[in-house]
């Protein structure tokens, strides 16, 4: 396992921004391979939330999934991390839906959409790792927390002044 | 539909009586077209919504076990919460004093210095306004209702993250049919079908708004929230229905601000539930607190022969 997962969320986003914006139609004929990616950008995704917590990924899968066994070693401990609980489901529903659309007749449209939810995710994860140093993404007070701080700093200053 | 909300306790909560107010005018409206009774709690408190659960949880506990105390004083077995934040909250705080020996300490320690009773877990049921609706009137009472049918408009329900998470709290969703699901919620789009609008699958669903970043760190919720609307709109979605206060100012402040700092343009509009049933059964736009809004629906209400 390496600690550099295959992409990093930037380039998951800049990915997802380019099957969002294909040309109507392209996505289709690789459909299936676009679908795997979902799946491995998702993954990724996790794989740098894990690592910046000093966790190793899991290899494991829940559901036969990794992704959903990443969310689950992911959200341990930290139930903020459930609130993309859904979005890693629906990343797995569309990447299944391609795979089982034998003429592939929606493909293109099912690409795009599950594109979409894999930037959702990678929004959020990064979003957390930004704010990751400030507390909680979800439900954090950073203006509380810092408030609490510059109280505390003010205080000791004041009392070393006196 | 077992009839059993009829008459519910009203926890508005702090959003409804600020940005959220069309949410509260409308859930009222709502609530007063269907026959259904709402008493607001007396001298209700915050919840504790995110900040003091962030600093204190059991600080949390109590502010919400002491608006469920009020409810029992009144002789209320149901408080309803139309806020995702309040609703979890309330739900969390039942939870707690059920299962966590030091939150009922706490509680009663608080409860006793503030000179009022100890809450006891089981004595109120917290519910949202969907189940008030959904338990009270049911999508068939609903449907003989309905006066403007939402026939022809395309909707994305948009649940937020707080209304089935942490699934613990909520003991009563997951239960089979008839009851909510906390994977697939599906109330809201119940209630909306029952009134004619056509549900789009929206698998952003539950997905994170950035709610709790809207002010501290606007980039994040930006684009959270663009992509939210972004996905409806793919999703062929001409409005986005919602259920918390929270979530819906963000999706309306942020699709603003994406046009503005990212010069991404989305046209889908947004409106409360409780909008778009009022406007159902006849109710103006006004009457519904839709000139409440940030965002400008009403050339989409007019179009749908909503006003």
């Amino acid at each position: 396992m390496t600690a550099n997962p295959a992409m990093t969320i930037e380039q998951v986003e800049v990915r997802c921004d380019a099957l969002v914006g294909a040309a109507a139609g392209s996505l289709a004929g690789d459909a299936r391979a676009i679908g795997d990616e979902l799946l491995a950008m998702g993954e990724a995704v996790l794989e740098a939330w894990l690592w910046s917590k000093g966790r190793e990924p899991t290899d494991n899968q829940t559901e036969g999934f990794r992704l959903l066994a990443l969310h689950r070693q992911a959200a341990k401990g930290d139930p903020s991390f459930n609130a993309c609980r859904e979005t890693c489901r629906e990343i797995v529903y569309h990447r299944n839906l391609i795979h089982f659309d034998e003429k592939l007749g929606d493909a293109d449209r099912t690409a795009r959409m599950g594109a979409m939810v894999v930037l959702h995710l990678a929004l959020f994860v990064g979003g957390k790792l930004r704010e990751s140093g400030l507390g909680e993404f979800c439900c954090s007070s950073r203006g509380i927390r810092e408030g609490a701080r510059v109280a505390q700093e003010r205080a000791t200053s004041m009392t070393q002044e006196i | 539909m077992t009839g059993k909300h009829k008459n519910v306790a009203y926890y508005p909560g702090c959003a409804l009586e600020g940005t959220g107010h069309a949410y509260n005018r409308s859930t009222k409206a709502v609530g007063k077209e269907l026959g259904l009774g709402l008493v607001e709690l007396k001298n209700w408190n915050c919840c504790g919504a995110m900040e003091v659960k962030n600093v204190d949880p059991k600080l949390q506990t109590y502010l919400s076990a002491r608006n469920l105390a009020i409810a029992e004083e009144m002789g209320f077995d149901t408080v309803m919460a139309p806020c995702n934040g309040c609703y979890h909250n309330l739900k969390k705080a039942e939870y707690d004093l059920a299962n966590d020996q030091p939150s009922r300490e706490v509680t009663e320690r608080l409860s006793s210095k503030a000179g009022h009773k100890t809450y006891e877990p089981g004595k109120v049921e917290t519910i949202h306004a969907l189940d008030w609706i959904k338990d009270s009137i049911g999508e068939e009472g609903l449907a003989m209702r309905v006066k403007n049918s939402l026939k022809g408009i395309k909707v994305a329900n948009y649940y937020g993250c707080m209304y089935t998470r942490p699934r613990h709290i909520f003991p009563e969703k997951d239960k089979g049919p008839g009851s909510e699901s906390t994977s697939k919620p599906h109330f809201m789009d119940d209630l909306l079908a029952a009134a004619g609008a056509e549900n789009v699958d929206y698998p952003l669903k539950t997905a994170c708004c950035g709610g709790a970043h809207a002010l501290s760190d606007s980039d994040t919720s930006t684009k959270l929230v663009l992509n939210l609307l972004t996905t409806a709109e793919a999703c062929g979605a001409d409005v986005i229905a919602t259920e918390c206060p929270t979530c819906h100012s963000g999706l309306e402040m942020h699709q603003v601000r994406a046009e503005k700092v990212l010069g991404r343009k989305t046209s889908v509009k947004i409106l409360y539930f409780t909008q778009l049933l009022g406007m159902a059964m006849g109710l103006s736009p006004k009457a519904v607190g839709v000139h409440e809004n940030f965002s400008d629906s009403m050339p989409l209400i007019k179009e749908k022969g909503l006003a």
